[in-house]
């Protein structure tokens, strides 16, 4: 049933220069099909607005940012988060939102610095407001924000952290680094699952076996102890880029045997399937088979399988840094911010300390769902 | 039956193996060992070190043998006297630690494994059969909020929900006036209440995943032509439920224990450290960060073995119970 559809839609793609056309009625691609079924899910459509819009933030981030991540305050450590107000004390409603003044005030008994909310200081939000410059890809100088309050006025959207540094812009800059070990990561699990997959697939024999049992041993021991092994082996003395990379490869080494196993589940089985026989009797070389008919066929798999894979290392980046063998200060990712809420004193008088999980959650969550979106359009012409 | 069994117990040497080998060159990997660091503290204490000093200890510690030498030795020891060789920082058998430790890793390990069938298998079967029900979308959310959540985060909130609200501390294993105690009923009983926290924890990840396969598996079995027959002869929906569907699709989860077990030790692992409970975790973070080769090696070593050989048996479990496995591995 499959081959014949496969088939068809191999023809329909090899002759698409060509003046006729097999069927008229219908002549959408494998990919478009795709996209319809993808569509459906809604889950999944929302799941990419999410990481569509996490990822330009990331790009963006010293715009999006409304201080300067790395900026201390001692004046200001340990400030709740400041959320914007539509009504204020006195119940007179603004169109544009605002925030109130901080000042700050020793608690008579204890003595512990208080911030106390001045409800006399009204700071209006505005758009496109000038604050600290950055740079933009490193390229482009700019002090323009997406928001903020003008003029020096405090504004911590999310908190501050125990040296007063913007927990918003934190979080924001951390996406930089959590968002896209996934990705650089999964490429490389890619590559690694893409050619040993393909090898054990394609050569058969001891070479599959070996791989195979490699793959079984690799799936069967805990991951995280041996991560931390791994990581811990890292030198502290390593640049952030560095470690960056380094962590990034480690959490492949384990992570590729998904890809493999699909890729070389998806070889044998289309081996055997008439179009692939065919294009060999008619002299395709091995190199052709795989690029031309082998790898189109099982690439929606394999996206599935690395949409999959994206979470579990976003996860294990975030464990890593939280135990403090993964990235360590001052790189900041959301693994590392959590660091601080290590600590339960300072967590149960600090909670905001734990909002770069909130992050974590949603971005794996978006990637689940995409994932799930991506497995039900994987084979478009099932049902 | 006996000749699968012997073939997967005999294919456990060669992966023993395999496993001793990449343990021992991981905790290899770091540049210096236990003696850098160890000098290092001696001389800031102000004891001059000598070179000869050095030496000794490097051949005393066996650094100075190169790596195969050292991990033919510790395996040898191992396989010979079970003896896992010294820690270094803690002065004292690395099998002592081992003891003190591992059982209660196991303890927790195994009890979160069969919480997350327990939990998992109803559940499944009731969003099954309950589809698009207020339930079913009640325990879709919680699963993937499950599979969301990484597990330190969830014992975080937890901690803290708990310190905030209640005032309770939930970490640890024991209350404090029966951490160093001898076992009685009352110690049992303590351990018993502090640890459901570790199980739920380190569980909600795994039972999320099971529940979404049970009920998967479960909706392409109701929709089977033996299930209408069953209805259709008069059988009690509950047996159609029980006897005839939950029995299929019982079996592509059970298969899973492969990936589950893994999942729940790695979970232990960070967990522990989070909630300071006294299992293998902490002691493995402190010992990497240590260079304390022994202990660190053998600590990922029988972590690692135990998994692989609680796979084993739940494969064997499996094959036991559904004839169909034995059969296809043989062939």
């Amino acid at each position: 049933m499959e081959t014949t559809k496969q088939t068809t839609e191999l023809t329909h793609l090899d002759m698409g220069t060509e003046p006729y056309e097999e069927l008229e009625t219908e002549s959408l691609s494998q990919w478009e099909l795709m996209w319809r079924q993808f569509r459906r899910h809604r889950l999944a459509m929302a799941g990419s607005v999410v990481l569509i819009l996490f990822y330009l933030v990331a790009l963006s981030a010293g715009f999006v940012a409304t201080q300067d991540p790395v900026q201390r305050n001692a004046k200001y450590a340990y400030t709740p988060p400041q959320l914007p107000k539509f009504i204020d004390a006195e119940g007179k409603f603004h169109m544009r939102p605002f925030v109130y003044g901080l000042t700050q005030e020793t608690d008579p008994d204890t003595w512990e610095k208080v911030y106390v909310v001045d409800h006399t200081v009204q700071h209006p939000l505005k758009l496109f407001v000038r604050g600290t410059p950055y740079k933009w890809f490193g390229l482009f100088q700019s002090n323009v924000h997406l928001f903020g309050v003008e003029g020096n006025a405090p504004f911590f959207l999310l908190g501050t952290d125990a040296l007063g540094r913007d927990m918003f812009s934190r979080i924001i800059h951390g996406a930089q680094i959590s968002l896209s070990i996934g990705l650089i990561g999964v490429f490389i699990s890619l590559i690694l699952g893409l050619a040993i997959g393909g090898l054990s697939g394609l050569l058969g024999g001891t070479v599959d076996i070996v791989i195979q049992r490699l793959i079984e041993f690799l799936i069967s021991i805990p991951h995280i102890p041996f991560w931390m092994a791994l990581s811990a082996a890292l030198p502290a003395s390593w640049s952030a880029i560095k470690t960056y990379f380094a962590i990034t490869v480690l959490l492949s080494l384990l992570s590729w045997t998904e890809v493999a196993r699909v890729v070389r589940g998806k070889f044998l089985s289309l081996r055997e399937t008439d179009f692939v026989a065919a294009s060999i009797s008619m002299g395709g070389s091995n190199w052709w088979v795989i690029f031309k008919h082998l790898i189109p066929n099982f690439l929606s798999y394999v996206l599935v399988t690395v949409s999959l894979t994206i979470p579990g290392m976003i996860l294990g980046e975030t464990s890593l840094s939280f135990l403090g063998i993964g990235l360590r200060p001052p790189a900041i990712s959301w693994g590392v911010l959590l660091q601080q809420a290590q600590n339960m004193r300072t967590v149960a008088l600090r909670p905001w300390l734990l909002l770069p999980g909130l992050f974590v959650v949603i971005a794996v969550l978006a990637f689940n769902f995409v994932g799930d979106g991506l497995r039900d359009a994987a084979d478009p012409y099932a049902d | 039956m006996l000749s699968y069994v012997l073939r997967r117990t005999l294919l456990m040497i060669p992966t023993l193996l395999l496993l001793s080998v990449l343990t021992f060159v991981v905790i290899d990997l770091p540049p210096g060992d236990y003696l850098t660091s160890y000098i290092t503290t001696l001389e800031a204490q102000g004891v001059r070190v000598t070179e000869e000093r050095v030496a000794a200890l490097r051949h005393r510690y066996a650094l100075d043998k190169p790596l195969y030498q050292r991990y033919a030795n510790w395996l040898w020891r191992i396989v010979r006297y079970g003896d896992f060789g010294q820690s270094w920082k803690w002065e004292k058998p690395v099998k002592d630690l081992l003891l003190e430790r591992l059982p209660f890793t196991m303890v927790i390990s195994i009890s979160t494994l069969i919480m997350t069938y327990l939990l998992a298998i109803p559940i499944g079967i009731y969003s099954a059969v309950n589809q698009y029900s207020w339930g079913d979308y009640v325990f879709t959310t919680i699963g993937f909020l499950g599979l969301a959540v990484p597990s330190f985060l969830l014992a975080l909130v937890l901690m803290f929900v708990f310190f905030k609200y209640f005032g309770l501390s939930i970490g640890g294993l024991f209350s404090p006036q029966f951490r160093d105690a001898p076992w009685d009923i009352a110690r049992f009983k303590d351990l018993l209440s502090h640890l459901w926290t570790p199980i739920i924890v380190v569980g909600m990840g795994g039972t999320a995943k099971l529940i979404r396969v049970m009920r998967s598996t479960m909706l392409d079995e109701l929709s089977k032509d033996y299930v209408q027959t069953a209805r259709s002869k008069g059988l009690a929906e509950f047996f159609v439920i029980t006897k005839h569907a939950a029995r299929v699709a019982i079996n592509p989860i059970i298969s899973v224990v492969g990936w589950t077990l893994p999942a729940i030790v790695s979970g232990e692992a960070i967990v522990a450290i989070v909630l300071n409970l006294p299992t293998t975790g902490p002691l493995l973070l402190d010992s990497l960060l240590a260079q304390d080769m022994y202990l660190s090696g053998s600590f990922l070593f029988t972590l690692s073995a135990l998994t692989i050989i609680g796979t084993l048996l739940s494969d064997l479990l499996l094959a036991w119970i559904d004839p169909r496995i034995r059969y296809d591995a043989s062939e």
